[in-house]
């Protein structure tokens, strides 16, 4: 199978700090793929070079067989990459139905039938559980419900990778257990690329794991693979106590 | 979300407002006939200046030039070359249209305090270049237009625009035309999309916008209203004057904005019309009576920050557009 995401000696400096270095990573069409790494590991910026936020100082990135490095970040979410961010970033004056509606209207290409939008944008709301709050201004909701809308943003964006940047901060542990459920169901239809501190939901979600330590890839394999491997646990130990608990 | 009793309401208020203001010509004494007509114009040029700093909050002080730009685009043509009405209508609008593309083009490379200070540095480019070709312009003091070339012949009859009743009545429908055409933009797709620029413009880019494209129309349909009021005003008014490309032209329709109530339809109108007012009957006591604005600016930044109508809507009337 070819990748769907490739980059090939991928960097990003700022000043003296390598945020991300020489990294080769490969994302196969379909995975649920977890990124793990101690903090300031550069997961997030890592990823910000994917979806475009940030521009690489070197290195090449390809999507789906095209090279997307010198590729504007919204035309990059029109090829299907979707963000959504680590901290909540919701249009907190909007209500919840417009929220997802601007990402809707993005994605209909007949830009005619206002029902088509309402429509979407229902549906949207409805994946993750929040259709009866369409009409609550964003910034009015509850924290976990805010990161639920963030990923029915990007959901509304009919993505083929989304990329979640630490979904499950703050949320509760009946609240994850509902967002794994439906990460799964996210993944029937797209690739997913999760930056997560969880180990609960990156063992449950994953099947393969990249851990980032200083800019760099230091391991990757199946989560069984990954718990065995001593370099990771040398870098990591500690911290994965910390965060599971 | 806008259901459809909503929207009939919105439309119903809108449409009110101008029937409103036709029905006016039929009762206003003379002086106030005079003062709404010119009030209209100038409120166009605030709706102008509202798309782009209530919807997609880019604050810019240099709108005086898309004005000026108007004014002396429809003005210019007219004094010199002996244009007729629309011809120079259309030429005050099209040279909105070149300027708001030349400086959105440039100026958006910025935001923030820096997109105040290049918007300002262009007005006052523009502002020097009508005092420096003061042959052509005649700088502060101006141009009058004549009454006989401010006519369009329409067949067999002729539209006299410096007859008030006609005057007053084509400053209304321009009026309505920028009313709707503001109302028709911000209940759009577009407009939803410029007010997530305001909110969040990062967020915007990343749900796959190209927000320079949409902020740069912006600008150029800001431009394009703000030249049509300054157009219509040489126009209907006769007068072409440098005062009009002056920084206070660009300070103004910001105030009218903030006092009427900054990202609502109406609100331009309100603030032009209370302002008016304010400085037409304080200056008929005191010769301080930017004294009394700058008093109400104060009131209105302590007690309606969002401005008249913003204030209404906010407390009782959240369907206002």
């Amino acid at each position: 199978m070819t990748a769907l995401l490739t980059t090939t000696g991928l960097s990003r400096h700022f000043g003296g700090l390598r945020a991300v270095d020489d990294v080769d990573f490969s994302l196969e069409p379909g995975e649920i793929r977890a990124v793990i790494g101690p903090n300031g590991a550069g997961k997030t910026t890592f990823v910000s070079l994917v979806c475009g936020r940030y521009a690489p100082t070197s290195g090449s990135i390809v999507f789906d067989g095209e090279d997307i490095t010198d590729m504007p970040a919204h035309m990059r979410v029109r090829r299907g990459i979707a963000y959504t961010f680590q901290i909540t970033s919701v249009f907190a004056n909007l209500s919840a139905y417009e929220n997802v509606a601007l990402p809707v209207q993005r994605t209909l290409t007949d830009g005619r039938s206002r029902g088509a939008v309402r429509q979407g944008a229902m549906e949207a709301l409805e994946r993750v559980g929040l259709a009866n709050r369409a009409h609550e201004p964003a910034g009015a909701l509850a924290y976990g419900h805010q990161r639920l809308l963030e990923v029915a943003m990007g959901l509304a964006l009919k993505p083929r990778l989304l990329i979640l940047d630490e979904p499950t901060q703050g949320l509760s542990d009946g609240e994850i257990e509902n967002f794994i459920a439906l990460v799964r169901e996210i993944a029937r239809d797209a690739t997913v690329l999760l930056i997560e501190h969880n180990m609960q939901v990156v063992m449950e979600l994953a099947r393969r794991i990249t851990v980032f330590n200083a800019g760099r890839i230091l391991a990757e394999g199946s989560p069984a693979e990954i718990r065995a491997n001593s370099a990771v646990q040398e870098a990591y130990l500690g911290t994965v106590r910390e965060a599971g608990a | 979300m806008t259901g459809e009793g909503e929207a009939a309401r919105v439309y119903a208020l809108h449409v009110a407002v101008i029937a409103l203001l036709v029905a006016l010509n039929f009762v206003l004494p003379e002086y106030h006939h005079g003062v709404l007509a010119r009030v209209l114009v100038l409120a166009v040029f605030a709706m102008g200046y509202n798309l782009l700093f209530g919807y997609v909050g880019l604050l810019s002080l240099g709108h005086a030039m898309f004005f000026a730009a108007g004014l002396y685009g429809a003005g210019l043509p007219l004094y010199h070359l002996g244009w007729g009405v629309v011809p120079a209508f259309a030429g005050g609008i099209g040279a909105g249209f070149v300027v708001a593309l030349a400086v959105g083009l440039l100026a958006l490379r910025t935001s923030g305090v820096a997109f105040m200070i290049v918007t300002m540095m262009f007005a006052q480019v523009f502002y020097l270049t009508t005092l420096y070709f003061g042959e052509w312009t005649r700088g502060d003091e101006g141009l009058v237009l004549q009454q006989q070339a401010r006519r369009i012949t329409l067949g067999s009859g002729t539209l006299d625009l410096t007859n008030p009743v006609t005057r007053y009545l084509t400053a209304v429908a321009l009026f309505a035309a920028a009313l709707f055409a503001t109302l028709a933009i911000v209940r759009s797709r577009h407009g939803r999309v410029l007010v997530a620029i305001r909110e969040n413009e990062e967020r915007t880019r990343m749900l796959g916008y190209d927000t320079f494209a949409n902020k740069l129309t912006a600008v150029v349909i800001s431009g394009i209203i703000c030249a049509a009021a300054g157009a219509a005003y040489a126009l209907l008014f006769g007068y072409v004057g440098s005062t009009f490309a002056s920084v206070q032209y660009s300070i103004l329709p910001l105030l009218w904005v903030l006092l009427g109530g900054a990202a609502t339809t109406l609100g331009p109108l309100i603030g032009t019309l209370f302002m008016y007012y304010v400085i037409d009957i304080t200056s008929g006591f005191t010769s301080a009576y930017m004294l009394v604005v700058g008093a109400m600016l104060i009131l209105l930044v302590l007690w309606f920050r969002k401005g008249i109508l913003g204030t209404l809507r906010e407390r009782w009337l959240g369907w206002l557009p």
